[in-house]
C-alpha cells in the first residue's frame, strides 16, 4: 500500500509542462457556463441604453405573459432596494460612496446598468421576454469628462453626495518624513538656472480587460449550503462579500470557481448579477443561471485605467532628479468597484520607480462620471505609474539632451545600494538594474539600432526607427496585512495553505489562491515535490472551492506564488516536523539525529531510514506513534508577508513608423526581467508574453470610447480592437535573478510585469522615431491616424478634428443603426 | 422546430431544434459537448471553432439547421484511441495555453491550417490563426506549438509513440 | 446571445427561393454564408420573420466560364473563390481581394454573393467588382436581369437587388494576364478596411495600356477611381507615375469620418495606398 520515495531531482526551476493542460486541450473543461443543474432557470437583465436618466415607469406586463417566463423583477419586487454592492477600499475616512444597487432604483447612472431582470426556462426565452419590458425614462445630460466633473459647480452624478469627487488621497514625502518637500524642490528648480522643470500631461485611456470567458454564475439553492459557481478570480472574497451584501451567513454559502477563462483583475468584483442570482434562487427555490453576452461584458464588466496624469519633474542640469510631483484624476465611473478607489493609490508607491528621487508628492482625485465603473486590471495602478515616470524620464532626457538610458542609469539605485528605502518609504530588498539592462541592451543590439536610426534620419527614410525604453519595477505579493491596514483596505493580505498526507503517500494541497490560467497546479506541485521529496505527479493541488480550500484571499496582484506559495512552503515545513517525530519514534532515534532529504528521513551516519510516504502510512494506521502527538501529518499555514517583493526589468522596443501612413510597426521587443528565483521557466515565459501583449495593446490598439451621450461605442470585438496573432511579433524574453530576501523561495512574482513595463516602452519608441520631425506627444493608443495627425501638426499643416466617438456607415456591426437596420444582409 | 441530422465526433444525431439555435449552442446544450466554448457574439474570437465537413468554422455563426447532413468534429473528437492529436500535444509541450478558454477553437483552427499548409512559416501561422483571439499567451507559444505540430506531423517525423498524424476527418 | 425567433426555409432551387421570398414578404432575410447576418441576428439588430437559406441550392455554388466571362455563383465561398483556377487566371484581383476578407473560418462560410449583396462600404469585394465591371445576375418573379456593377451599389447596405429578388451569380469579364494588387489598410488584422485600393493593370511592353482602380470605404458605395486610371494609361509603371496618378485618387470620393479615420486622413491614405497598389501590381 505504501509507495517508496523515488529520489527526486530538483523540481524548482524545471520547465515542467503543465498538469492542467490535458483537460483543457481535449475539451474536458468545466467553465461556469457549462454547468447547468437539473431544473435551472435562466436570467436576462434589462439594461439601460441611456447613460443618465430617471426611470418613470417599468411596464413588465407583456414580458410576464411571454412563454416560459417565471417572473420579471425590479429591485423593489425583490425587496432589494436597499442592497448595495460592497466597496472594500475606502481610501479616505470621508470617501463619498454611493449605493451601488443590484438593479437601478429610480435612476440609471451608466449605459448598461440593469433595470429589471427576467427569469425564464431558457436563456433565449429570458432574452425574448427582456425585449418586451418597456422602461420609460427621462434622459438627463450625462457627466462624462472627469476633469470637468471634478470642478466646483459641475453637474453631479450623485446629487446626494454633493460632489463628483469621491476622495482625494495625498502622499507627501515631506510630511511623511520619508523624503523632501516637493514644493521646495520645484521652487528651487524654478529659481535656479542650473536646474530644469519639466511638466507633462499624460492620458491613461480607458481599457476593457476583455478576458475570453464571459462572466457567468449559477446559484443552486437545493442543498443546505447555497452553492455559487462563478467565473471569478476571488471565490473566498465573493463568499464573504455575499454575506456582507445580502446577510446570508457565510457558513451557509459555498462558492466554487471552476475553470475560469482568464481574469486579469476583471473578475475581481462582486457583481449585481451574482447577487441577483442568489436572491432569485432563494425566492424561486431553483438553480438560477446567468451568462453574459460579450456585448454585456464590454458594457458592464468593470473597465480600467482611465486617468489624467499631470506630472512635474525637477532635475539639475547634470541630470540628477530632485523631485516629482504627481497629480491624478482617476475616473471611477458611476460607482465604486470592490477595490476600484485603491487602484490609482497603488500607483502612489511606484511613481519613483527605480530612481532615487529625493522629494515626491502624489495627489489623486477619484471622480464619478456616468460611465461603467473602473477597477483592477493587470498591474492595477502600477502600469499607470510606470507609464508616467518612464514617459517623463524620456521627456527629461530630451530636455537635457541626454541619452535616455544613460539618464536613467545616473538616477537609478545602484546594485550596491540595496536594500534601499525609497522616498515613499518602501524598502526594496534586492535588485540589479545594471545587470538586467546590460543583458537587454546586448540582446537588442542597442548600439546597432541607434546607428540604423541615425541612417534613416539622415536619408529621410519614409520609415523611421525609434527605440523605446522602459526600466520598470513593481511591487508584488499583495500584501503585508499591516500595510493594507494603514491604507484602510478592507481585508488582510495573507494567504492560506493546507497539506494532507494521504494514506497511500499521495499529497493533497489546498491553496487559497484561485487559479484562472496561471498554472498554479503545476508550479505549486513543483514546490511541494521539492519540499517533501515526493514525485511531482503525486501532488494534487486543490483550489477554487470554499468547501475544499476554505480559507484564502484569492488571486490578484501577483500574489499567488509570493504569498500563496510561501504558505505552502510553511505548511510543508510543518508536515516535515510532524513526520520527523514519528520517524524518530519508528527508527528509535532522536529527532536531532535525523536528516531529511529527498523525501527520506535517515539516521545520520547509517543507512537506516524511512520515506515520508511510509511515515504518512504509519500516521494513518496509527498503530504506533509517539505519545503526546496526534496521528496526523496534515498541516495548515497562513503566511502574511512582511514586505512586498520588487521585480524589475529592462524592456526595449524597436519601433518603425511609416511616416506616410502613420502606421506603427513593432519590429522587435526585448525584455530582461529580474523576478528572483524561477519555479517554472516555461510558465514564467508565458506570463511575460501575455503581459507584454496586453501592455503593448494599450499602447497601440485598445481604447473604450464613449460618445457625447455616454454610450460606449465600441462594445463588441468588432470595434474594440484586440490584437490577434497577426498583429504582434515574437518577443525576446530572458530572466536574470537577484533572489528576493523577503520570502524563503527568493521569488518576486511575474504575473503583471510584462503589462506594467511594456506600455511606456512602446510609446517612448513611437515618439523617439518621429521626435526629430517635431512630434512631442501622441495619446494612446498610438493609432496610425493619431501618428499621421501629429506629423501633420508638426509640419504646420492644418488638420480636421477626428470624431473620436462615431462610426461611419461601413466596417461591420458598428455601422448598423439598431433602430433602422437597412438594406439586405445576406 | 426543424429536424437536423448530423454526425458529431463520430456519433450520429437527429434532433428537432429551433431554427434560431446556433450550432455552438446545439453542441453545448443539446449534445452536452461543452468542450466547445463561446466567447463573443460577432464571430471575432473564434473560441467556438469546430470542423464542419472538414473546414474550420465558427460554430456561433452557423445555425444548427445549416449543419443538417454534415459531419462535425469538435475538440472532444480530435484525440483518437486515447492518443492526443499532434496539435493538442504540441500545445501542451509548448505551453500554448493558459486559461484554456481560447484553446479548443485555437487548436481546431490550427488543425485546419496545417491541413491546408503542412509547413507554415511564422507569418503564415500568425495569419492562419488571426480569426482566434487569445488574451493570455501573447500568441508566441501558440505559434511555436503550431510549428512544432507541423514538424511532428511531417511524414516520417518522429511522432511520439502511438500518435497518428492525421488531420481531422474530411480535412481539406 | 441568441437570435430572435424566425421561420426557416431552405429551398432547393432558385425558383423555390424566389417564391419563398415573395411569400415571406418584406420581413424576410436571405441567408447566404451568414457571416454578417448571424452576428447581426445575434445582437438582435435585425429580427426577420423568415430566414431563407440558400445553402441547399448546389447550382449557386458553381464557378464556370465561357469565352468572355468567368461566372461565379453567388454562394461560392470566399475560400473557394480565392483558390479557384479560373478566377486566379482571369480575374485575379477578385482572388487577391477575397484573401483579405476576415479570417479563414469566416472565408470558409462567407460567400461572394453574400458579401456583395451586403454592400458594406468597408467590405473588400465591392471595389474589385466595380473596377472589373462585374455584372450581377438578379432573379425575381419576372425572370432574370443583368445589372452592371456601376449600377449595383446604390447606398451603404443598399443594392439594386429589389424586393422579392435574389442575387444568383456574378459574372466578370476576363482580364487574363493583367497584373493586380489589393492594398488594404486596417487597424488590426481582424478589422474591416479603413481604406483599401484595388488595382488591375494591363502592361504591354512596359507601358500600362489599361488600368482599373477601385476604392473601398471612400464613400457610401465602392468608388471607381477613373482619374487614377486615366493618369496611368499610356505611362510606364514607375514610382513617379504611380505617385502622380495617385493624386487623383480622391476625385469623386466622399470619405466617411469616424473614430478610426476622419475624412482628411482617409483621403490621404487613399492617395498613399493607391500609389503603393499601383507599384505592387506593376512590380
Amino acid at each position: 500500500m505504501t509507495t517508496t520515495a523515488e529520489p527526486t531531482t530538483a523540481e524548482i526551476g524545471k520547465a515542467r509542462v503543465r498538469k492542467e493542460d490535458e483537460r483543457l486541450i481535449t475539451g474536458r473543461s468545466r467553465y461556469t457556463d457549462s454547468i447547468t443543474p437539473p431544473g435551472t432557470v435562466h436570467i436576462a437583465v434589462v439594461r439601460s441604453t441611456l447613460a443618465r436618466a430617471t426611470i418613470n415607469s417599468i411596464d413588465k406586463s407583456e414580458a410576464e405573459k411571454a412563454p416560459g417566463v417565471f417572473g420579471v423583477f425590479t429591485a423593489a419586487d425583490l425587496g432589494a432596494e436597499q442592497v448595495g454592492l460592497p466597496c472594500a477600499w475606502p481610501i479616505t475616512p470621508d470617501q463619498k460612496a454611493p449605493q451601488r444597487p443590484v438593479l437601478a432604483v429610480g435612476r440609471v447612472n451608466f449605459s448598461g446598468e440593469g433595470v429589471a431582470v427576467v427569469v425564464a426556462r431558457s436563456a433565449a426565452a429570458a432574452r425574448d421576454a427582456a425585449e418586451l419590458v418597456e422602461v420609460d425614462y427621462t434622459p438627463l445630460d450625462p457627466v462624462l469628462d472627469m476633469e470637468a466633473a471634478a470642478q466646483d459647480g459641475a453637474e453631479l452624478v450623485h446629487p446626494d453626495l454633493g460632489s463628483n469627487v469621491s476622495a482625494t488621497w495625498v502622499f507627501d514625502s515631506g510630511a511623511a518624513g520619508t523624503g523632501g518637500d516637493i514644493g521646495e524642490a520645484i521652487r528651487t528648480a524654478e529659481a535656479d538656472s542650473d536646474q530644469v522643470v519639466v511638466r507633462r500631461r499624460f492620458r491613461q485611456q480607458r481599457l476593457i480587460p476583455a478576458f475570453m470567458e464571459p462572466r457567468s454564475c449559477v446559484v443552486d439553492p437545493t442543498g443546505e449550503q447555497l452553492t455559487i459557481w462563478a467565473a471569478t478570480q476571488v471565490p473566498h472574497i465573493l463568499r464573504t462579500m455575499t454575506t456582507v451584501t445580502l446577510g446570508i451567513p457565510e457558513s451557509k454559502l459555498r462558492v466554487i470557481a471552476p475553470d475560469v477563462g482568464g481574469g486579469f483583475g476583471g473578475k475581481i468584483g462582486v457583481l449585481p448579477e451574482e447577487m441577483l442570482c442568489v436572491l432569485l434562487a432563494q425566492k424561486l427555490g431553483k438553480p438560477v443561471k446567468w451568462t453574459e453576452t460579450r456585448s454585456e461584458c464590454m458594457l458592464t464588466a468593470h473597465h480600467a485605467r482611465d486617468q489624467i496624469q499631470d506630472l512635474t519633474i525637477t532635475a539639475k542640469r547634470d541630470g540628477t532628479i530632485t523631485g516629482l510631483d504627481v497629480h491624478l484624476y482617476a475616473d471611477m465611473g458611476a460607482y465604486l468597484g470592490l477595490v476600484g478607489p485603491g487602484v490609482p493609490i497603488l500607483g502612489a508607491f511606484m511613481f519613483n520607480a527605480i530612481y532615487k528621487i529625493p522629494a515626491l508628492k502624489f495627489t489623486c482625485s477619484n471622480v464619478f462620471t456616468n460611465k461603467t465603473l473602473t477597477d483592477a486590471y493587470r498591474g492595477a495602478g502600477r502600469p499607470e505609474a510606470t507609464f508616467g515616470i518612464e514617459r517623463i524620464m524620456d521627456e527629461l532626457a530630451v530636455e537635457l539632451g541626454r541619452d535616455p538610458m544613460e539618464l536613467r542609469e545616473q538616477n537609478w539605485i545602484s546594485h550596491e545600494e540595496f536594500p534601499f528605502t525609497t522616498v515613499v518609504g518602501l524598502t526594496y530588498d534586492t535588485g540589479n538594474y545594471e545587470q538586467a539592462t546590460r543583458r537587454a541592451m546586448e540582446l537588442f543590439d542597442y548600439a546597432g539600432l541607434r546607428r540604423e536610426q541615425e541612417e534613416r534620419r539622415k536619408n529621410n527614410d519614409p520609415v523611421q526607427l525609434g527605440i523605446g525604453i522602459s526600466t520598470f519595477t513593481e511591487m508584488c505579493g499583495l500584501a503585508p496585512s499591516r500595510v493594507l491596514g494603514s491604507l484602510d483596505y478592507g481585508a488582510g493580505g495573507w494567504e492560506a495553505a493546507s497539506i494532507r498526507m494521504l494514506a497511500t503517500g499521495k499529497v493533497e494541497v489546498t491553496t487559497g489562491a484561485s487559479a484562472h490560467g496561471q498554472g498554479h497546479e503545476t508550479a505549486f506541485s513543483q514546490i511541494v515535490a521539492d519540499k517533501l521529496g515526493v514525485p511531482f505527479e503525486d501532488v494534487e493541488i486543490l483550489h477554487g472551492d470554499t468547501q475544499v480550500a476554505p480559507k484564502g484571499l484569492d488571486t490578484y496582484g501577483s500574489r499567488s506564488l509570493v504569498v500563496g506559495g510561501i504558505a505552502i512552503v510553511n505548511a510543508a515545513e510543518k508536515v516535515i516536523e510532524k513526520a520527523r517525530k514519528i520517524a524518530a519514534h519508528l527508527l528509535e532515534a532522536s529527532e536531532d539525529d535525523l536528516e531529511f532529504a529527498n523525501g527520506q528521513f535517515t539516521v545520520k551516519g547509517t543507512d537506516k531510514g524511512k520515506a515520508i510516504q511510509e511515515i504518512a502510512f504509519a500516521a494513518f494506521m496509527a498503530h504506533d506513534y509517539p505519545e503526546g502527538m496526534e496521528p496526523s501529518l496534515d498541516s495548515d499555514a497562513v503566511f502574511d508577508p512582511e514586505n512586498f517583493s520588487f521585480p524589475h526589468g529592462t524592456h526595449l522596443a524597436a519601433i518603425e513608423v511609416d511616416t506616410e501612413t502613420g502606421r506603427v510597426n513593432l519590429r522587435n521587443y526585448v525584455c530582461v526581467d529580474d523576478i528572483g528565483n524561477v519555479i517554472n521557466p516555461l510558465i514564467v515565459e508565458g506570463q511575460v508574453h501575455g503581459g507584454l501583449a496586453q501592455g503593448i495593446a494599450q499602447a497601440l490598439f485598445e481604447e473604450a470610447n464613449y460618445d457625447d451621450q455616454g454610450t460606449l461605442v465600441n462594445a463588441t470585438f468588432v470595434d474594440y480592437t484586440l490584437p490577434s496573432a497577426a498583429d504582434l511579433p515574437s518577443f525576446t524574453t530572458e530572466t536574470v535573478s537577484t533572489p528576493s530576501t523577503t520570502n524563503p523561495l527568493g521569488v518576486k512574482g511575474v504575473g503583471e510585469a510584462g503589462t506594467i513595463a511594456s506600455t511606456p516602452a512602446i510609446v517612448n519608441g513611437v515618439l523617439d522615431a518621429i521626435r526629430h520631425l517635431g512630434v512631442t506627444e501622441i495619446e494612446m493608443p498610438t493609432t496610425s491616424q493619431r501618428v499621421w495627425r501629429a506629423l501633420q501638426v508638426a509640419k504646420g499643416h492644418s488638420v480636421q478634428q477626428t470624431p473620436s466617438t462615431t462610426h461611419s456607415p461601413g466596417a461591420g456591426l458598428g455601422s448598423i443603426d439598431p433602430n433602422n437596420p437597412k438594406g439586405e444582409v445576406q | 422546430m426543424t429536424e437536423v441530422r448530423v454526425t458529431v465526433d463520430g456519433v450520429n444525431y437527429a434532433d428537432d431544434v429551433e431554427p434560431r439555435m446556433l450550432l455552438a449552442q446545439y453542441l453545448r446544450e443539446t449534445l452536452g459537448k461543452t468542450g466547445t466554448l463561446i466567447g463573443c457574439d460577432t464571430s471575432n474570437c473564434g473560441a467556438c471553432t469546430v470542423s464542419l465537413d472538414g473546414q474550420s468554422v465558427k460554430s456561433c455563426s452557423v445555425l444548427a439547421v445549416q449543419a443538417d447532413g454534415s459531419e462535425v468534429t469538435t475538440i472532444e473528437g480530435l484525440a483518437r484511441d486515447g492518443n492526443l492529436h499532434p496539435v493538442q500535444e504540441a500545445f501542451r509541450e509548448c505551453h500554448g495555453l493558459q486559461c484554456g478558454y481560447c484553446t479548443p477553437g485555437m487548436i481546431m483552427a490550427a488543425v485546419d491550417l496545417l491541413g491546408d499548409n503542412p509547413d507554415p512559416s511564422e507569418q503564415e501561422v500568425r495569419e492562419g490563426i488571426e480569426g482566434n483571439l487569445c488574451r493570455c499567451t501573447g500568441y508566441q507559444n501558440i505559434v511555436r506549438a503550431v510549428q512544432t505540430a507541423a514538424r511532428n506531423m511531417k511524414p516520417g517525423a518522429q511522432a511520439p509513440a502511438g500518435q497518428t498524424a492525421a488531420p481531422v476527418a474530411g480535412g481539406n | 446571445m441568441i437570435p430572435a425567433k424566425f421561420d426557416y426555409v431552405r429551398p432547393s432551387s432558385v425558383e423555390e427561393a424566389v417564391s419563398a421570398l415573395q411569400q415571406a414578404g418584406e420581413d424576410a432575410k436571405i441567408l447566404a454564408g451568414g457571416q454578417s447576418l448571424l452576428p447581426v441576428l445575434r445582437l438582435r439588430l435585425a429580427a426577420p420573420s423568415t430566414v431563407i437559406d440558400l445553402g441547399g441550392i448546389p447550382e449557386l455554388k458553381r464557378i464556370g466560364e465561357d469565352e468572355q466571362y468567368v461566372m461565379v455563383g453567388a454562394m461560392a465561398t470566399h475560400h473557394e473563390v480565392m483558390r479557384n483556377d479560373l478566377i486566379n487566371k482571369h480575374v485575379e484581383l477578385i482572388a487577391r481581394a477575397t484573401e483579405t476578407v476576415a479570417d479563414p473560418q469566416v472565408r470558409h462560410r462567407g460567400t461572394l454573393g453574400g458579401a456583395l449583396a451586403h454592400a458594406d462600404p468597408a467590405g473588400d469585394l465591392g471595389a474589385a467588382a466595380l473596377a472589373l465591371d462585374a455584372e450581377f445576375v438578379i432573379l425575381g418573379s419576372g425572370g432574370t436581369r443583368l445589372v452592371p456593377a456601376a449600377e449595383f451599389f446604390q447606398d451603404y447596405f443598399t443594392t439594386a437587388i429589389g424586393e422579392g429578388e435574389i442575387l444568383t451569380m456574378v459574372r466578370f469579364p476576363k482580364y487574363t494576364g493583367w497584373k493586380t494588387h489589393y492594398e488594404k489598410f486596417n487597424r488590426v488584422a481582424q478589422a474591416w478596411s479603413m481604406v483599401a485600393v484595388a488595382v488591375a493593370l494591363k502592361v504591354e511592353g512596359g507601358t500600362i495600356s489599361q488600368a482599373r482602380v477601385g476604392l473601398t470605404n471612400m464613400g457610401n458605395v465602392p468608388i471607381r477611381a477613373t482619374g487614377v486610371e486615366r493618369a496611368l494609361v499610356g505611362q510606364a509603371a514607375g514610382p513617379d507615375v504611380a505617385k502622380a496618378a495617385a493624386e487623383h485618387a480622391t476625385e469623386g470620393t466622399s470619405a466617411p469620418s469616424d473614430a478610426d479615420a476622419a475624412s482628411d486622413y482617409r483621403e490621404h491614405l487613399a492617395k498613399v495606398l493607391t500609389g503603393r497598389a499601383v507599384l505592387a501590381a506593376a512590380g
